[in-house]
């Protein structure tokens, strides 16, 4: 079956075309601040969703969404954040056996992005830096691609209508200025810059963070022959994905696209010749 | 730590284990009751254009006429409904700017386009009694779309990540095929005397028999996925769609030449379409707001490839 699915790099763009870039979000070093979230929305003029108190730890944005780009997650757990010291050999402090997991999620701009695929007025393309945007002013509001987008990124503004996600600050990014969630961490948990050389900085993070004995440290998104090809936006995470609200395997559902339109035209052939069974020759 | 506290806390590490505070991964579909609606309307549009085709061919001209008009109605309606669901419907005919086979929404309104032009001049011709050459030209084009104006909305849900629209790809063109042959069928035994209706009646009970053995397998072949088709407002949808066109299908095999039975066997059936397609509709917004929906199947896939 042919391959229907759309591709990261940006082919048509000729000479114009610049190196991929994405972000590496290491969750090691997120202290939780939300100057991602604050940032994303005042560069963006992203309007606000009123203040709703979850009682979910300091998570009071819940999840991404059209007026949210950039979504902190705050994972309360009893268990220890590294492998006791004593066990490593090494000399330091222990904390108090208890840890809080921080990441800031974001749109994954991937490989083989569904939205992009399923989009049917071609308001969402893929830029001259590898990256998904949604042109706001082509956009019809049809909302395909909410329930298409295998991470639940994307979602419509109701009092607007169209749909809404991060750009990875495409204006910024044509000003060579990086997005301002990266501008704005104080820590460098969020880093911005070509996706291969951060692929190499997560390997190199990765390795050093298991060495230190940091307890269930994976990367996410990392991998180019995963189910989307590969993310633009990738995570260094201290626990199973679907803790953190990611999926542990996502899929961009355009794969089996191909053998779908086999089914369907078999399905449609049996309608037309059932239809004529039914009502014989001429009488 | 107070004890409110680390009761929060023990709440919240039960609460995180398998998800994050049990809200979706994904995000339910954004659409009204009007997508559910066109998921009917379209099969009977397209069904129906292919029936009125068929019958012109074999020279019953007043099943021809009432499936014609019932085709132009039906492809009328569809659009609109479209139009309606859009969050911005000045610009629906953004839809038509690209032709863009990675996307069935995309495909699915050029078909819809090419239906509705030549199902619509059909059913003018017919409605105005003119240019029949010109009505029966456009009814074979309407007819030989029709079939795939039924099932592509089978690849319009399942190219989702909705786990019970997706995982259900192989067997919802075939439901849609069925629930669409079914309509046609009523719509013909409601609106054509009993003596010209026996086609109609065949393909009511043909594609009845379809669309509940295609619903049966989906559902067995979803297993946990398909927790929706029975439970909640889908489940309700699905177990009223069953009972209805079992009715509908039973009245219709026996109604022989009683038109009021024939009538009501169709109306039935007409309406356990429309619950089929809405319990379909249903199904996929609980299906997306299940995180486990999400994540079980995929951690299973993980599981098996790390194992192999």
């Amino acid at each position: 079956m042919s391959d229907m699915r759309t591709e990261a790099h940006p082919g048509t763009y000729g000479d114009e075309a610049r190196p991929r870039v994405g972000f590496f979000t290491d969750t090691t070093v997120c202290i939780g601040c939300k100057a991602c979230e604050v940032a994303c929305k005042e560069w963006n003029a992203v309007p606000g969703d009123g203040l709703d108190l979850t009682g979910e730890s300091y998570d009071n944005t819940s999840a991404l969404g059209a007026n949210s780009w950039r979504h902190v997650a705050f994972v309360e757990q009893d268990r220890p954040l590294r492998v006791p010291a004593e066990e490593l050999g090494v000399d330091r402090g222990d904390g108090d056996g208890f840890r809080w997991l921080m990441s800031s999620d974001v749109c994954k701009h991937c490989t083989h992005a569904a939205c992009l695929d399923v989009c049917p007025t071609g308001a969402i393309i893929r830029t001259e830096y590898g990256t998904v945007v949604v042109q706001e002013d082509v956009c019809n509001g049809c909302g395909y691609c909410v329930p298409a987008c295998p991470y639940g990124v994307l979602d419509r503004r109701e009092e607007d209508g169209r749909v809404f996600k991060c750009t990875l600050c495409y204006d910024r990014l044509q000003g060579g200025l990086e997005p301002a969630c990266a501008k704005a961490c104080p820590t460098e948990s969020i880093q911005f810059g070509p996706l291969d050389e951060l692929r190499r900085r997560a390997d190199e993070r990765l390795a050093k963070v298991v060495d230190e004995g940091y307890l269930g440290a994976r990367l996410y998104g990392r991998d180019p022959d995963d189910g989307v090809g590969g993310a633009g936006a990738m995570f260094l995470l201290l626990d199973e994905p679907e803790v953190y609200g990611l999926p542990p395997d996502p899929v961009v559902t355009t794969r089996d696209l191909g053998r779908m339109w086999l089914v369907a035209s078999i399905a449609a052939g049996l309608l037309l010749t059932g239809i004529r069974a039914a009502v014989g020759g001429r009488r | 730590m107070s004890t409110e506290t680390a009761r929060r806390h023990a709440a919240g590490s039960a609460a995180t284990r398998d998800s994050y505070y049990g809200r979706p991964v994904i995000k339910p579909p954004v659409w009204k009751p009007d997508i559910a609606i066109y998921l009917f309307s379209g099969g009977l549009a397209g069904a129906s254009a292919t029936l009125a085709a068929a019958a012109r061919r074999a020279g019953n001209d007043r099943l021809a006429r009432s499936a014609n008009l019932t085709a132009g109605v039906a492809v009328s309606v569809s659009p609109l409904l479209l139009i309606h669901d859009l969050g911005r419907p000045a610009r629906f005919l953004n839809m038509l700017r690209v032709v863009k086979p990675t996307s069935p929404m995309n495909l699915g309104s050029w078909l819809l386009t090419a239906e509705g032009t030549a199902s619509g001049i059909a059913s003018a011709c017919e409605l105005l009694g003119v240019l029949p050459r010109l009505r029966n030209g456009a009814e074979r084009i309407a007819g030989g779309l029709g079939p795939l104006l039924a099932t592509y909305t089978g690849v319009l849900v399942a190219d989702t990540a909705v786990p019970v629209w997706h995982e259900a790809r192989h067997e919802l063109p075939v439901l849609f095929a069925g629930g669409a042959a079914a309509s046609a069928g009523a719509a013909g035994m409601l609106l054509t005397r009993p003596r010209d209706a026996g086609p109609a009646r065949r393909l009511l009970l043909a594609g009845a028999a379809v669309e509940e053995v295609a619903s049966a397998v989906m559902e067995r072949r979803l297993g946990e996925l398909g927790d929706p088709y029975r439970n909640g407002p889908a489940g309700r949808f699905a177990r009223t769609a069953r009972t209805l066109t079992l009715a509908g299908a039973t009245l219709g095999a026996v109604a022989g030449r009683r038109r009021t039975a024939a009538g009501i066997g169709g109306a039935l059936t007409l309406a356990g379409a429309l619950c089929r397609r809405f319990a379909v509709y249903e199904a996929g917004f609980q299906s997306a707001r299940d995180p486990r929906a999400t994540v079980e199947p995929q951690r299973r896939r993980l599981r098996e490839r790390g194992g192999a």
